[in-house]
C-alpha cells in the first residue's frame, strides 16, 4: 500500500503544520514517510503546494506528480481547481470553499473563475466542499483553517484518532491546543 | 527510536552526533534550516555570520584551531564563499571541515539555477550527496571522517527536494571530541607561493587517492534489477528514477560526487544494455562517463533545466505519459507578493509615484518588481542594487542621476551591499541608497542579524546602527522614515535623489509577520462610501480585492496597517 496526498493552498495559511500533522500520523502507524515542503520566496502569499506520502513498502520520491494524488487536500477554492490534474482517478478532492484573490484578479488583468465546485464536479472529481474558514472561527480563530481541514481529511485517511489527536499535541503549540482540538472536531463533522 | 526529520534538520542532527562544535552561516534557501536546527544544540556553537565569506573563514579557523567545523550555504552562496574555499582545499583541515551547500533547480526562491559541483571540480574537493534524510545524517558524519582521513574540506551538495522533504531517520549518541591540538606549520596554513606551490602537488595527490577511495566507498551503491536499463543517478533523481523503474532497471546511486568512480562505472555498464545518466542541471557525471570512453544517454534525452520528476523519467524512459484530467478553464497563477502589512509596500508605492529607475537586491523586496508596483529595474546578486547604481550613475551622468536609487533590505546591506556604499562615498557619485530596515532577514524566514541586536540562539549582542554606519563611511545626508507614512516617504526620497551628493535614506519598520509586532484591527470598506476608483488596488496588497464594483477587505489577511487607507480620496476605508 502507498498513498499520495497533497495539502494545497496560500502562503500563509499553515499548510506545513497540516502536513507535520499528517506526517507525523503516517510515521505513527509504522509506515515510511516523506513529506515535501515549501519554504522561501515561493511561500510569499503564493500557491503553495505540500506533499505527503506514505506505505508500508518504501517511498522514494519525496514529490507527487500528475494523475498520482489519492487525495488532495485544498485550503482555497482557487487552488483546488489548479492542483485538480495531479488527483488520480478515483481519488478524493477536499477543499475549503474560503477564496482569495490571486494578484493578476486584484490588478484586473485575470478573473477569478466562476462555479468552481460544479465545474470540479463536471470534470469527474469527487469533490467534498466545505466552509473550514467559519468552522475555524467557531473554533475560535480563522487561523485553525487548517485543523479544521485536517479533520474533514482524517475521514478519508484511515488512521485511528488517538493517533490524530497525538500528532496535534505534538505539534500544536500549547497554548492554541484547545482551540485545535475544536477546530479538528468540527472538521470531522462537517 | 525513528523520527520523521526535514533533510535540513537530519544534516543538523548529523553535525550534533559526529561533534561538531562550530557552525557559521549566512541564511539561503534551501540550506537555512541547517544552522538553525544546529543551533537548537546547546553543545554545538551556532551563529548568523554578514555573509558567506565571513562563515567559511570562521569554519576554517575553527578547524585550524582544532574543532570540528560546518558551514551551509545556498548554490549563490558559494559563489561569495568561492575564495577562502579555492584556497582552504590547498591547506586541508585540523579538525574535519565540513561545507554544505544546497542547489535550487526550478529556481523556488532563487535568481539562477547553478550547478555546484562544478565548484567540487573547480576547486579539488570532494563533493558527498545525500539522497534522504537519513543519508543526510549518516552522510555529514562520514564526511568528517573523509575530511580528517584526506585532509581536505569536505563538500556536501543537497538541494531543494532532500533539504525540504522530511524522512525517517534512525538517531545516535553525539561523540564528544576533545580539543585537537594546534601547532604552527606555516608550510600548511600560509598559502603564500613558497608553501602553496608544494601544497598543489599535495592537493593533486590527494584527488588521485581519493578518486580510488570512490570505487570501492559505500557512499556508492549498485541496486540490481533488470538488467536492460542501467541508470547512473545520484541525490533527488535517483528516487525519481527508483520510484517509476522499480526493479524494471539496475542503478548505480553515487553518494560520492566529486572524485566520480572510473573502474565502477565501467563495470556497471559492462552488465546493462542500455545505460542512462539521470541528472538535474549540468551534464557532470555524463561528461566524466564520456571522458573514460563509457556511453551514456544523457542530456540528448534530459533537460538542461529545471528538476526533474517521476513523470519525465517515465516518458523519457517508458513513453509513458500519466492519465489525469484537468480544469477546463485558464487558472489565473498566483504568484508569490508581499505579505498584507509588509512595510516594503509603502515604500515602493513611494518609488513608483515618483517614476524612479530602482536597482533591486535579493529578499522579500525584490517583489516590488511584481505588478501592480513594477517598481524595479534591476536584480541580479546580493549587494548589486548600490554598486550596480553607482555603476548606471556613472554611464548616464545627468541622465540618471536625481532619477535613480538602490533598495537594499539590512541583512544584504550588511552581506555586501556596505562595500559597494563605500564605493559611492569613496568615488562620489550622486547616488541615493534606500535600506529597507525590516529589522530582520526576511525572506529566509526571520533570522537575526548584526542590525537586530540578537544573536541566532537568541542572545542580545551589540547592534550595528545602520545610520552610525553610513556617516562613518563618508554619507553625510542620512536620514529615517516609517515607509507607513505615504506621504513623508514620497517627500523624503524626492528631496534626497534631488539633493546633489550622495544621500541615504533608511526605510525603518519591523517586517509584519514578526511576532513582536502587534497588529490592529482589520480596516473595512464602507460600500456606499466607496466609488470604486480602484486606488488602493495601486498597492498590491492582497487582502484588498474589488467585488461588484466596490474594494472588499478580506478580514482574515488584513492587519490594519493603513496604507490603503491614506490612498482613498472618499474615507472609505476605516475600522
Amino acid at each position: 500500500m502507498k498513498k499520495s496526498v497533497m495539502i494545497v493552498g496560500v502562503g500563509g495559511q499553515g499548510t506545513l503544520l497540516a502536513s507535520r500533522l499528517l506526517g507525523g500520523v503516517a510515521m505513527d502507524a509504522g509506515y515510511d514517510v516523506k513529506v515535501s515542503e515549501v519554504h522561501g520566496m515561493s511561500q510569499r502569499g503564493g500557491s503553495v503546494v505540500t506533499y505527503v506520502k506514505f506505505g508500508d513498502e518504501p517511498v522514494y520520491s519525496p514529490v507527487i506528480n500528475e494523475g498520482e494524488a489519492d487525495v488532495i487536500i485544498s485550503f482555497e477554492l482557487l487552488e483546488g481547481a489548479r492542483w485538480l490534474s495531479y488527483l488520480k482517478k478515483g481519488g478524493k478532492l477536499l477543499v475549503n470553499s474560503q477564496k482569495m484573490a490571486p494578484m493578476p484578479v486584484i490588478t484586473g488583468t485575470a478573473v477569478y473563475p466562476e462555479g468552481i465546485e460544479e465545474k470540479l464536479a463536471a470534470a469527474g472529481a469527487d469533490v467534498t466542499v466545505i466552509d473550514a474558514l467559519s468552522l475555524a472561527e467557531e473554533a475560535g480563530s480563522s487561523k485553525a483553517t487548517n485543523v479544521v481541514l485536517m479533520g474533514l481529511a482524517s475521514k478519508f485517511m484511515g488512521f485511528s484518532e488517538e493517533s490524530w489527536q497525538k500528532a496535534i499535541d505534538t505539534y500544536v503549540p500549547a497554548k492554541f491546543l484547545d482551540m485545535n482540538k475544536k477546530a479538528f472536531a468540527l472538521g470531522q463533522k462537517a | 527510536m525513528k523520527q520523521l526529520m526535514l533533510g535540513n534538520e537530519a544534516v543538523a542532527r548529523g553535525l550534533y552526533e559526529a561533534g561538531v562544535a562550530v557552525v557559521s552561516s549566512y541564511p539561503g534557501t534551501p540550506s537555512t534550516e541547517i544552522t538553525e536546527y544546529a543551533a537548537k544544540y546547546p553543545e554545538v556553537y551556532a551563529e548568523w555570520a554578514p555573509n558567506e565569506k565571513v562563515a567559511v573563514e570562521v569554519a576554517i579557523g575553527a578547524s585550524i584551531g582544532g574543532r570540528r567545523s560546518f558551514s551551509a550555504m545556498k548554490h549563490v552562496g558559494m559563489n561569495v564563499a568561492a575564495d577562502p574555499l579555492f584556497t582552504a582545499s590547498y591547506t586541508g583541515v585540523n579538525a574535519g571541515l565540513v561545507i554544505a551547500v544546497a542547489d535550487d533547480p526550478s529556481m523556488h526562491s532563487s535568481q539562477n539555477e547553478q550547478d555546484s559541483r562544478h565548484y567540487a571540480i573547480a576547486s579539488k574537493l570532494p563533493m558527498v550527496e545525500p539522497a534522504d534524510s537519513k543519508e543526510c545524517l549518516e552522510y555529514v558524519k562520514l564526511a568528517y571522517l573523509l575530511s580528517e582521513q584526506y585532509d581536505t574540506p569536505v563538500l556536501f551538495r543537497t538541494s531543494t527536494r532532500i533539504a525540504h522533504s522530511q524522512s525517517l531517520v534512525e538517531l545516535s549518541d553525539r561523540e564528544e571530541l576533545p580539543l585537537k591540538a594546534y601547532e604552527k606549520n606555516p608550510a600548511k596554513y600560509v598559502m603564500m607561493p613558497a608553501y602553496a606551490k608544494p601544497k598543489h602537488n599535495v592537493v593533486e595527490k590527494r584527488m588521485e587517492d581519493l578518486a580510488a577511495y570512490a570505487e570501492t566507498t559505500p557512499l556508492n551503491q549498485i541496486f540490481w534489477g533488470d538488467k536492460k536499463i542501467g541508470i547512473i543517478a545520484a541525490g533527488t533523481t535517483y528516487q525519481y528514477a527508483r520510484e517509476v523503474m522499480g526493479d524494471k532497471a539496475s542503478y548505480l546511486k553515487l553518494g560520492l560526487i566529486n572524485p566520480l568512480p572510473v573502474k565502477l562505472i565501467a563495470d556497471f555498464a559492462k552488465e546493462v544494455e542500455t545505460l542512462y545518466v539521470i541528472e538535474e542541471l549540468d551534464d557532470i557525471i555524463e561528461t566524466h562517463c564520456k571522458k573514460h570512453g563509457i556511453s551514456v544517454i544523457g542530456k540528448e534525452l534530459f533537460p538542461w533545466i529545471g528538476e526533474f520528476s517521476q513523470r519525465l523519467i517515465s516518458e523519457k524512459l517508458l513513453g509513458k505519459t500519466p492519465e489525469y484530467v484537468d480544469f477546463p478553464e485558464t487558472i489565473p497563477a498566483r504568484p508569490p507578493v508581499m505579505c498584507a502589512g509588509c512595510p516594503h509596500r509603502g515604500l515602493f508605492y513611494a518609488l513608483k509615484k515618483l517614476g524612479l529607475t530602482v536597482f533591486g537586491d535579493i529578499g522579500c523586496y525584490t517583489l516590488g518588481a511584481s505588478a501592480p508596483l513594477s517598481a524595479m529595474d534591476t536584480t541580479v546578486c546580493m549587494g548589486a542594487s548600490i554598486s550596480g547604481l553607482h555603476g548606471f550613475n556613472l554611464a548616464r551622468k545627468e541622465e540618471s542621476e536625481g532619477k535613480s536609487v538602490a533598495v537594499i533590505g539590512d541583512s544584504t546591506f550588511v552581506h555586501s551591499g556596505v562595500t559597494g556604499l563605500m564605493n559611492i562615498a569613496y568615488n562620489g557619485t550622486n547616488s541615493t541608497v534606500i535600506v529597507l530596515d525590516n529589522s530582520i532577514t526576511g525572506m529566509t524566514g526571520h533570522q537575526q542579524n548584526p542590525t537586530t541586536g540578537y544573536t541566532l540562539k537568541g542572545d542580545p549582542t551589540a547592534k550595528i546602527s545602520i545610520e552610525k554606519l553610513c556617516e562613518a563611511i563618508g554619507i553625510r545626508r542620512v536620514r529615517i522614515v516609517d515607509p507607513y507614512e505615504l506621504k513623508n516617504t514620497i517627500e523624503a526620497i524626492k528631496e534626497e535623489v534631488a539633493a546633489d551628493e550622495p544621500s541615504v535614506v533608511i526605510s525603518r519598520r519591523p517586517c509584519a509577520l514578526l511576532k513582536y509586532v502587534k497588529h490592529k484591527a482589520p480596516l473595512k470598506v464602507d460600500p456606499e462610501k466607496c466609488k470604486g476608483c480602484k486606488s488602493c488596488l495601486g498597492i498590491g496588497c492582497p487582502a484588498i480585492s474589488f467585488e461588484n464594483k466596490k474594494a472588499v477587505i478580506d478580514h482574515t489577511q488584513c492587519v490594519g496597517c493603513g496604507i490603503c487607507s491614506e490612498l482613498c480620496a472618499f474615507s472609505a476605508i476605516t475600522e
